[in-house]
């Protein structure tokens, strides 16, 4: 407020404080893409709060059902973009489901080695986005995309693409790893901890850090499990619930490694849980890259051309680094699938956005949906 | 201390400043246009259409099956059959594409067309410069700007190729046995069928 | 967990008048799911999620499904008496299946950790009952997710606190997501390769292509 304020307009009561409305979106770099909240400002206090979707809205689940079960995989990529291997595990997992296939174990290894390797690029990239939220523009990012374009480039000497991986297939994987690329794989497992020690100092100890975050946008546990909060954010919350474990779906039985899980539910410990889960990426990536077996990468029973599975329904869910990235696929015997639907992590863990933005400044509701972590392709469909 | 966390910070990011001179750990880009980074076997953008011997046309291995077009996910392949068949490699009668058009404003790089393909014959490209002035005409390729000879293709995807061609060798050589075979059969006239 | 038939026995005890039915699934998955009445169904959920062996606290997935009226025809023998003999014909007799939207929630556990629990809801047909009731003040994760199934397939929920469309524009009247819904045409117009989407542009635009 300014100087030149007059001592009358401060005295004036609250509930004679004419609202503000303010439209935050659909083009502001805070929102992560085409995501609009309409917000009610009382000063800088937000006291209402509706998110706004469909900007990205194209009706994928729809297109699928035109589609056979092969040509859905490239459009899961483009889910969360960032993520796009997980998302084809996900797909995959449940067209396996729903037709009888079994993965061989080394295409289940890759797909670990992969998707591990995909949590670390969405938590690094997501902690830089945070920290461009909270107005460290550029240097935390720049050096976050740094270290994801490593990855990127192994992803793309395997899969051919950098981002659009289109990797995964029902019943195994597309192709084999070239030569050289798990002693590639090997050295970035083994100098990541090395950047995220620097990640660390540069800012975890920060004190600007620490007061935007610390005690902002507190979420309690009961209201995270209701609303069907899922992955770091509830975790955060202090609610043990990795399906990694739970399902333990693939071969994540198999390896050793942590929960970790937050105490406050508020950005700070969202911000952490996540730094903590990369570590325990590594510590999975280690064991899979030591680990992983010769042999065979598709299940010979697939046929990827044509598909048609049995008549009936599955669900089936990963633990995608935004939560639990489900698909629900129902056949007729045709050779498309019936009902195609994506359970998106990020759109179910905006429902309480409201709930943690109330009462809080304008300035921290930025921060609040920032370490929400959303992607529109996925949110939007 | 209050502070000390923000000048652990800001030595952090001297060291980051200073390391990006010497060290590629810390500067991993280029400058593009001047300088490339090397080529990723692996790496695809758009398909092609893969030629062998030195006519285009003739020595194109794609048969116009329209399997590809049929499972393009976002549909962007138009083939039109050919009733002129040609000859392929091991000497069998086969139908060619009298149109084959990629919209590569629509094509999303997936693959999906080569792994579906029986015949090897369409393939990813690695050409990234594809940008033009001419948003409808330029971006609508036809089969003369999408064949390439085989040896780009070794050139770009040197392991995927040299198996291709080893076991179209090995077709070949059993095709002309076959071939060699027949032809050293004593005939009989009594089976008309035999001329088919 | 407890078997689905333990788990369909334990409602029926604890919400008497309740009708659940047992939905067989054909795929290996082996998901069944218990297709539960509309009128007790807000009390069902209320039960599976404070009881504290079931504990269905998290309604992880929740979405429509559309079922349109759909003539089956199968082949069946009968015996019929032709010519004074009994015989045994084989007769193809027509069977319409009844229309309806379905809405389905997986459940799961997380004190627990157990599930899915599959439940479905059906509408009375697709035209003018299509009516259910909501969940979302059972579980709030349902609150956009039944949203959504308003706006792509026209369910209403009733008791949900804000039932608006979510991904669409208010102003949009169809259900995107309906088996019979036809595609808007008035999109697309500029010189492309797809033929019949240009044609389709012209019929739209009688008069040439708009600027």
């Amino acid at each position: 407020m300014s100087a030149s304020t007059l001592p009358s307009e401060l005295a004036e009561p609250a509930s004679d404080h004419q609202l503000l409305e303010v439209s935050l979106g659909p083009q502001h770099p805070s929102t992560h893409g085409v995501f609009r909240m309409d917000v009610s400002l009382d000063g800088e206090m937000v006291v209402k709060l509706k998110p706004v979707f469909g900007y990205l809205h194209r009706n994928h689940e729809k297109i699928a059902e035109k589609c056979s079960y092969l040509g859905s995989i490239p459009y899961t990529d483009r889910l969360d973009y960032i993520c796009s291997l997980t998302n084809n595990w996900a797909y995959a997992m449940t067209v396996e489901k729903l037709a009888g296939l079994v993965a061989p174990e080394r295409a289940e290894y890759i797909r670990v080695i992969l998707s591990e390797l995909t949590r670390l690029i969405n938590h690094s990239a997501l902690a830089g986005f945070l920290l461009q939220d909270m107005g460290a523009l550029g240097t935390p990012l720049m050096y976050a995309f740094r270290e994801r374009e490593k990855i990127l480039d192994l992803f793309e000497s395997l899969t051919g693409a950098r981002m659009m991986c289109n990797y995964m297939r029902f019943g195994g994987c597309r192709c084999d790893l070239p030569p050289g690329w798990i002693e590639q794989t090997r050295s970035l497992v083994a100098n990541f901890p090395s950047f995220l020690d620097e990640f660390e100092a540069l800012l975890t100890g920060n004190e600007i850090l620490q007061a935007r975050t610390e005690g902002v946008g507190v979420l309690t546990p009961q209201l995270a499990v209701n609303a069907g909060v899922t992955g770091p954010m509830l975790r955060a919350t202090g609610v043990n619930y990795d399906i990694r474990k739970v399902d333990a779906y693939g071969v994540y039985g198999r390896f050793s490694f942590r929960v970790p899980l937050g105490e406050r539910g508020d950005v700070f410990d969202r911000y952490m849980i996540r730094i903590l889960e990369m570590r325990e990426s590594l510590k999975i990536l280690e064991q899979a890259l030591r680990d992983i077996p010769a042999g065979p990468i598709i299940d010979p029973k697939a046929k990827l051309r044509n598909l048609r599975p049995k008549p009936g329904e599955a669900y089936g869910r990963i633990e995608g680094p935004k939560g639990e990235l489900g698909f629900y696929l129902i056949s007729d015997g045709g050779p498309n699938p019936y009902r195609y639907r994506i359970r998106p992590p990020s759109l179910i863990n905006l429902t309480i956005l409201e709930d943690m933005c109330l009462g809080q400044t304008i300035a921290d509701a930025v921060v609040i949906l920032g370490s929400v972590d959303i992607v529109l392709g996925e949110v939007d469909r | 201390m209050n502070g000390f966390g923000i000048i652990k910070g800001m030595i952090e990011t001297a060291r980051n400043f200073v390391g990006s001179y010497h060290d590629a750990q810390r500067l991993t880009t280029v400058q593009y246009p001047e300088q490339k980074l090397p080529p990723v076997e692996n790496a695809r953008t758009i398909p092609f259409l893969v030629f062998d011997g030195d006519d285009a046309m003739a020595g194109l291995r794609c048969t116009a099956c329209v399997i590809c077009e049929k499972e393009c996910p976002p549909q962007c392949i138009y083939i039109v059959k050919d009733q002129v068949k040609k000859p392929d490699y091991v000497g069998k009668m086969q139908m060619q594409p009298k149109v084959f058009d990629i919209d590569i404003s629509v094509c999303m790089s997936c693959g999906i067309c080569v792994e579906v393909c029986p015949f090897d014959a369409i393939k990813m490209d690695q050409v990234f410069e594809l940008s033009t002035g001419d948003r409808f005409g330029k971006l609508l390729l036809d089969k003369h700007q999408l064949a390439k000879p085989n040896d780009y293709f070794v050139k770009i995807h040197k392991t995927e190729a040299s198996e291709i061609d080893v076991r179209r060798e090995e077709d070949k050589r059993k095709a002309e046995a076959a071939a060699a075979a027949k032809a050293a059969a004593p005939k009989s006239p009594a089976t008309p069928g035999a001329a088919k | 967990m407890e078997t689905i038939e333990q788990i369909k026995a334990r409602i029926e005890a604890a919400a008497p008048g309740t009708r659940a039915e047992i939905v067989l699934n054909g795929s290996p998955a082996n998901q069944p799911s218990l297709l539960l009445d509309c009128g007790h169904a807000r009390a069902v959920a209320q039960f599976l999620r404070d009881d504290p062996a079931l504990a269905f606290d998290y309604a992880s997935n929740v979405t429509g499904v559309d079922w349109p009226e759909k003539t089956i025809k199968e082949k069946i023998k009968v015996k019929k008496m032709m010519e004074g003999v009994e015989k045994e014909v084989e007769e193809v007799c027509e069977r319409k299946t009844p229309a309806y939207l379905e809405a389905v929630y997986h459940l799961y556990s997380m004190a627990r950790k157990h599930g899915p629990l599959i439940l479905r809801l059906r509408t009375e047909n697709r035209a003018d009952q299509v009516a259910l009731p909501s969940l979302t003040p059972v579980w709030r994760s349902c609150e956009f997710q039944e949203r959504e199934i308003f706006d792509l397939y026209g369910i209403h929920f009733e008791g949900h606190p804000d039932l608006r469309r979510i991904l669409m524009w208010p102003e949009f009247t169809d259900y995107p997501m309906r088996k019979d819904y036809v595609e808007a045409d008035d999109y697309e117009y500029e010189p492309t390769p797809h033929d019949a989407v240009l044609a389709r542009a012209r019929q739209h635009y009688p008069g040439g292509t708009p600027a």
